[in-house]
């Protein structure tokens, strides 16, 4: 079992990391009271635009390319997301049917570019992270070889900006003000405050750390633009309602559902997992998303704010 | 004046669909010539692609149907003020049923085809209810619970079709349904030789006529809506609000339902695991453009029939790859949700005109006044 345990947690990490930063982004953006469906599309624009740049660049600059698409992803996603933020804050659009157009605009614009630059759907990058053994750390019993064996540098800097944000929008007052745009916006400009500007921040945001997460899905286990992310937008978008929109939240859900992912993943070639069919590994993550909004239907965490136009 | 400002509203949607349309056109246009080929030929082999001859009308009318029935779906749950985003997953389950149906009943023609269009009806419709219920009891929203539903919906079908209904070849979709135990009917291929057309139009045309009856002319339509417009008056009014939550979705459910057994039955004849099929979508695109009114979706759901349809043959004959349509449609959606945009240029624009109008008009009667 402790084997078992030891080979499937990196993989559970693994997809865990870009789940947390897009879910990250999503409560950027509804915190600040702008739902945004637009996730999906948002880290799909994140990992062409990764891939595109790591093709280009990888034979002149080795190592240092993957860096650089990180970047480029970071950037793609935020610029992507401004289409969301003018329709929903500007032209006080619906946010739903903006956030679908912005899913589907993604998948069709990517793979349009991407038949138009490599010939087929798909962009293939050479290499990938190698992963590392933190120094010291991963020789503690139990929590290095589960923590700190094999781990991929992206992993890291995303939990950095989990820390960073939490920090950002709990004990400053600008996230006080970005929050309460969330929940009461005339009161905050009543106070002052630009509550346009703080949703563009909340957008921006959720688009530039969704196109990270579409990122660190290529450059950690993917290795190919292949046209889709399978619906990661959407599980963190759940994983965000499952961790009520707080950022502790967030992160025991994002990690509680890459577990069940990796789960489902491996259970035909692990035996001792074999027992129970996959499907239910797969979807245990919609239904108990769909079970804690049943339960929290009473007092929902939910920015009273998100989706209204102000 | 009600019958005036009725009108003046009609024409302001029409006019939003219309120029939705044209940006929509524009911006595939300037992808096209961002490419380096010509937007003229690009548009004019997408629509040859879609109606230049019979087989390619039919296999347009074909794929409309999935689109009408779609766009019905969210047309519906949108005049109960609901937004159904999960029609891809009742799509799916729809299809499931519809295709178990079709591997293992055998019964006389007719007698088969209301078992089947029941099957896919039904599936859809249980796909539509749990999110209705979920609204209508623990006020869940309808988008989150139907986007939840969606991967339900994938998840199972991706594991339920290999574990039992694999095909003799691949891994990864159903075994092929006998063709006569599709929707495909022999006079429908004779009228449009070579094509997919399948009853399934026929089923969508009839849908569109009854779910315009439902809302004009009955008083369930009616209650839903005035829940749809205002739920809380609709409340006061002593309308049963939750029943209609649920009512709506079970229906809107059914109508994709509707879609998955056209697709998966009629147009296609296995189902491809790990696809969410994306006319769940594109029938929002149809819902908007149509102004939620079933005549309307009949109409968008044609023209966004040519553009599905057409764009594999612009894509053999010019270097556009097909997703050029899938682009425009998302173009589309993106700017009816900003619809706020033009309605001001149009309103600016109208009263500009009515402005010197009224100065047209006005300059004699004052001459007449000083005379």
């Amino acid at each position: 079992m402790w084997l078992t345990l030891t080979r499937i947690f990196p993989y559970a990490i693994a997809y865990t990391i870009p789940m947390l930063v897009t879910s990250l982004g999503g409560l950027y953006s509804e915190r600040s009271g702008v739902t945004n469906i637009g996730l999906e599309g948002l880290m799909l624009v994140g990992y062409f635009a990764t891939a595109i740049t790591i093709k280009l660049t990888e034979a002149t600059l080795g190592i240092n390319a993957l860096a650089l698409g990180v970047m480029v992803g970071v950037l793609a996603g935020a610029v992507f997301s401004l289409l969301h933020a003018f329709a929903s804050i500007n032209l006080k659009a619906d946010q739903i049917i903006s956030g679908t157009a912005i899913n589907m605009l993604a998948s069709a614009l990517t793979v349009y570019l991407a038949r138009t630059i490599s010939g087929s759907g798909n962009v293939r990058i050479l290499m990938g992270i190698v992963r590392k053994n933190i120094p010291v750390l991963s020789r503690i019993p139990i929590l290095g070889p589960l923590f700190f064996s094999q781990t991929y540098w992206t992993t890291w800097l995303c939990l950095l900006i989990w820390g960073l944000s939490w920090i950002l929008l709990y004990k400053t007052s600008f996230g006080l003000r970005l929050r309460a745009c969330g929940e009461h916006p005339s009161a905050v400009a009543s106070a002052g405050v630009n509550v346009h500007m703080m949703r563009y921040f909340g957008v921006i945001m959720s688009g530039s750390l969704a196109g990270l997460g579409g990122s660190v899905i290529l450059i950690t286990y993917s290795g190919e633009f292949n046209g889709t992310v399978a619906g990661l937008g959407f599980l963190s978008l759940a994983a965000l309602i499952f961790g009520q929109w707080k950022p502790l939240g967030i992160l025991g859900a994002t990690f509680f559902f890459g577990i069940a992912t990796t789960i489902a993943n491996v259970s035909q070639v692990i035996p001792s997992l074999n027992i129970v069919p996959p499907v239910v590994f797969k979807i245990f993550p919609y239904v108990a998303t769909l079970l804690a909004l049943v339960l929290f239907s009473k007092k929902s965490a939910a920015p009273k704010a998100a989706g209204d136009t102000f | 004046m009600s019958e005036i400002e009725n009108k003046e509203m009609k024409s302001n949607a029409f006019l939003v669909a219309i120029s939705a349309v044209v940006l929509g056109l524009i911006a595939g246009a300037v992808l096209m010539a961002l490419i380096g080929s010509n937007p003229f030929t690009g548009f004019w082999f997408l629509f040859r692609g879609g109606l230049m001859n019979i087989e390619r009308v039919g296999n347009t009318l074909a794929t409309a149907t999935n689109l009408m029935l779609v766009g019905l779906s969210v047309a519906f749950a949108f005049r109960t003020g609901l937004f159904n985003i999960g029609a891809s997953g009742q799509m799916l389950v729809g299809g499931l049923c519809a295709t178990l149906v079709a591997h293992h009943v055998f019964l006389p023609r007719p007698l088969y085809l209301v078992v089947l269009i029941l099957s896919g009806l039904l599936g859809g419709a249980v796909w539509g209810i749990i999110p209705g219920f979920l609204k209508a009891k623990f006020n869940v929203h309808e988008v989150v619970a139907t986007i939840m539903m969606n991967w339900i919906a994938y998840w199972s079908v991706y594991y339920f079709v290999p574990a039992y209904l694999k095909g003799p070849s691949l891994e990864t979709e159903s075994a092929s349904i006998a063709i006569e135990q599709t929707l495909r009917s022999p006079w429908l291929t004779k009228l449009f030789p070579g094509s997919y057309i399948n009853l399934g139009f026929l089923v969508a045309i009839a849908s569109v006529i009854i779910i315009k009856f439902i809302l004009d002319k009955t008083t369930l339509g009616f209650e839903l809506k005035a829940v749809g417009s205002n739920r809380f008056c609709a409340e006061y009014a002593g309308i049963r609000v939750n029943k209609n939550v649920v009512l709506s979705m079970m229906i809107a459910g059914g109508l994709a339902g509707l879609a998955g057994l056209s697709f998966y039955t009629g147009y296609s004849r296995n189902m491809q695991i790990g696809v969410l099929p994306s006319q769940g979508f594109d029938g929002i695109a149809v819902a908007l453009l149509g102004a939620s009114n079933p005549l309307g979706v009949l109409f968008s759901s044609l023209f966004f029939g040519v553009l599905q349809s057409g764009k594999g043959f612009m894509n053999a004959m010019t270097k556009v790859p097909p997703e050029i349509a899938d682009t425009i449609i998302s173009v589309i959606i993106y700017f009816t949700a900003t619809s706020v945009l033009f309605k001001r240029l149009w309103e600016a624009l109208f009263k500009i005109l009515s402005r010197k109008k009224a100065v047209r008009d006005a300059k004699p009667t004052n001459n007449k006044e000083v005379k």
